[in-house]
């Protein structure tokens, strides 16, 4: 536990000194800032017909967004060791593999949970503004449900940085693998007749979106858990496996 | 202390360590000597529970490189070949991060006085990134002497550093070598020499010689050698000089010269020469051919076929 954190905390430092985190924190702080606003100006004309402006806009259009930063922000992780060597050093240090790569990943969970604080600036202020609040529970569920995409992405760029040497090649193949599990997976589920189900199963955006409604559902966590372990075992293994070579 | 048994290591179906059996004991500097390709590296990693091997056993610090690698990781302070530094941070910061994955109590105390140990107090707020070669490899010997390791094992060292730092860093791991167990690995022959008290000389794998550097240079081949240049035919002389007591192995040359060993405490040079004259040879020259270190070692590592273990001496 220990060295996770340690190893954590190294890396939640090191987006500070990243020119690359603070083009990504901006994004999506700008974008969402942006989707924010127009919320708020269409919730000023709705007002009249009764509805109760919501806050769903902003963390989907977060969650799109991580779709599109993750792999910058996980690239380096584990693919810089391999790089620079570093990860000789680390694989002697008395850390498990396990332990880097946890680590590793909740760094950059901390970072993107960084990012997610600030953006609650935006219920904050809806709320202040429409009379009786917003729907609390749908907020809090929404967020729920963004906090889980991010750890899931992070995770699988995570496990896909250990699998490379070189960090362009490690985003790239975490931008597809994310862009398949949030848009391709409804594809085949709609046109595959067998295993359609499974197809369902794997699309992340209903997982996201059911998730949001206002009530925990188990089996939209269970999803999302199963991708952080499907990640970190996979980046526990790619590590493990450059011992063998 | 280390102790290894038969250790081997395939990459693939290329066998890079044939059956290595080695020993090093608590205050004593090992220096693992071999070209490039030799097996160093392999058998560091080995030692230091990077990668395990593919048969044969280690025991580190006492505990199995294989088993028991946390432990092994825990007693041990290894500077690899690539120094592994991250460039984008501050010496203390990295040195910290180190002290801290070691649990170190008193990180921050410890990590000045190993700057101290290694002479970069001055740089510690300086990026890694903009220290020189040498500062790099000091700082490199800093993360692996942060906890004061039992056993410490350095790849290549002073690869790479301008002389006056080569000295430094020698004398540096000379002292630290004192209390622990050092093993570091050189393909330089006369760094072996300062500073190790055991050569292992290591070839394709294979340990081809084992002593220390003394021995290595006076008994193996090097014991003083003397050329003789006479004038005419030396073959009879030759025989005649080997039969001269302290004499070994004389024999002619084909550039007409004739050549033989003694041991340095039996200085048979007046003997000889007195033999050449009183043989009606005119004797021109006689001068020592000392055989360095690095003669030693092309000679000792040219041979195609493995040479099996041996002690230099006999
Ligand atoms: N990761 C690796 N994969 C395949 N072969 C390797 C690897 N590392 C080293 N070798 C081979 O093993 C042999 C020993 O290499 P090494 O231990 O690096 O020697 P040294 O450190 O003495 O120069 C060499 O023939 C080298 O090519
Ligand atoms: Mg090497």
């Amino acid at each position: 536990m220990r060295n996770i954190w340690i190893i954590a905390k190294r890396e939640y430092d090191h987006y500070f000194i990243s020119p690359v985190a603070y083009v990504v924190a901006f994004s999506i702080l700008l974008v969402l800032g942006i989707i924010f606003a127009l919320v708020i100006y269409t919730s000023a004309q709705n007002v009249f017909y009764g509805s109760v402006p919501d806050i769903s806009p902003v963390t989907g259009s977060f969650a799109f967004l991580l779709v599109l930063t993750t792999p910058a922000l996980t690239m380096r992780l584990l693919a810089d060791e391999n790089r620079m060597g570093t990860m000789e050093l680390m694989l002697t240090a008395p850390v498990r593999d396990s332990e880097l790569v946890i680590g590793k990943w909740l760094g950059g969970v901390l970072f993107v949970l960084t990012v997610i604080g600030i953006t609650l600036i935006f219920p904050i202020i809806l709320n202040s503004l429409v009379s009786p609040g917003i729907d609390q529970g749908a907020m809090i569920t929404s967020y729920l449900a963004l906090i889980l995409v991010a750890a899931s992405f992070l995770a699988i760029g995570v496990g896909i940085s250990a699998l490379f040497t070189n960090q362009v090649a490690a985003f790239f193949v975490t931008m597809i693998t994310l862009v398949t599990l949030w848009w391709l997976m409804g594809f085949p589920a709609d046109y595959i007749q067998a295993g359609s189900e499974f197809f369902r199963y794997l699309d992340l955006q209903s997982h996201f979106y059911s998730l949001g409604q206002g009530k925990i559902i188990l089996s939209d966590v269970i999803y999302f858990l199963s991708l952080i372990a499907v990640g970190l075992f996979t980046g526990t293994m790619a590590v493990e496996t450059r011992r063998w070579r | 202390m280390i102790r290894v048994n038969e250790l081997t290591k395939d990459y693939g179906s290329r066998r890079a360590l044939h059956g290595l059996t080695f020993e090093a004991q608590q205050g004593e500097v090992v220096g693992f000597l071999g070209p490039n390709g030799a097996g160093k590296t392999t058998t560091m990693r080995i030692l230091t529970s990077y990668m395990p091997p593919t048969s044969g056993e280690a025991i580190v610090a006492g505990y199995d490189v294989v088993s028991e690698s946390l432990e092994v990781r825990k007693r041990v302070g290894y500077l690899p070949e690539t120094v592994p530094l991250y460039t984008d941070m501050v010496v203390f910061d990295y040195l910290k991060f180190m002290a801290d994955l070691r649990h170190l109590p008193d990180a921050e105390e410890r990590v000045g006085e190993t700057l101290e140990m290694v002479g970069m107090v001055d740089r510690a707020n300086g990026y890694i990134g903009s220290l020189s070669k040498g500062m790099r490899q000091r700082i490199g010997l800093a993360q692996a002497l942060i906890h004061r390791p039992e056993v410490l094992i350095l790849d290549e060292p002073t690869i790479g550093l301008d002389p006056s730092q080569v000295v430094e860093i020698r004398n540096l791991i000379r002292e630290i070598g004192k209390e622990r167990t050092v093993l570091l690995s050189t393909h330089i022959l006369s760094e072996a020499q300062q500073v190790c008290d055991r050569v292992i000389i290591i070839n394709k794998g294979n340990i081809v010689v084992e002593d220390t550097p003394e021995n290595l240079q006076a008994h193996l081949v090097g014991a003083e050698r003397v050329v003789l240049r006479v004038r005419g035919e030396v073959d009879d002389l030759a025989v005649k000089v080997g039969k001269i007591k302290g004499v070994q192995n004389a024999k002619s040359n084909p550039d007409g010269t004739l050549e033989f060993q003694f041991l340095p405490a039996q200085d048979v040079r007046p003997q000889v020469a007195r033999a050449v004259v009183e043989s009606g040879y005119d004797l021109l020259e006689m001068r020592p051919l000392g055989l360095s270190l690095e003669e030693i070692f092309l000679e000792l590592t040219k041979e195609e076929q493995p040479a099996k273990k041996k002690k230099a001496h006999s």
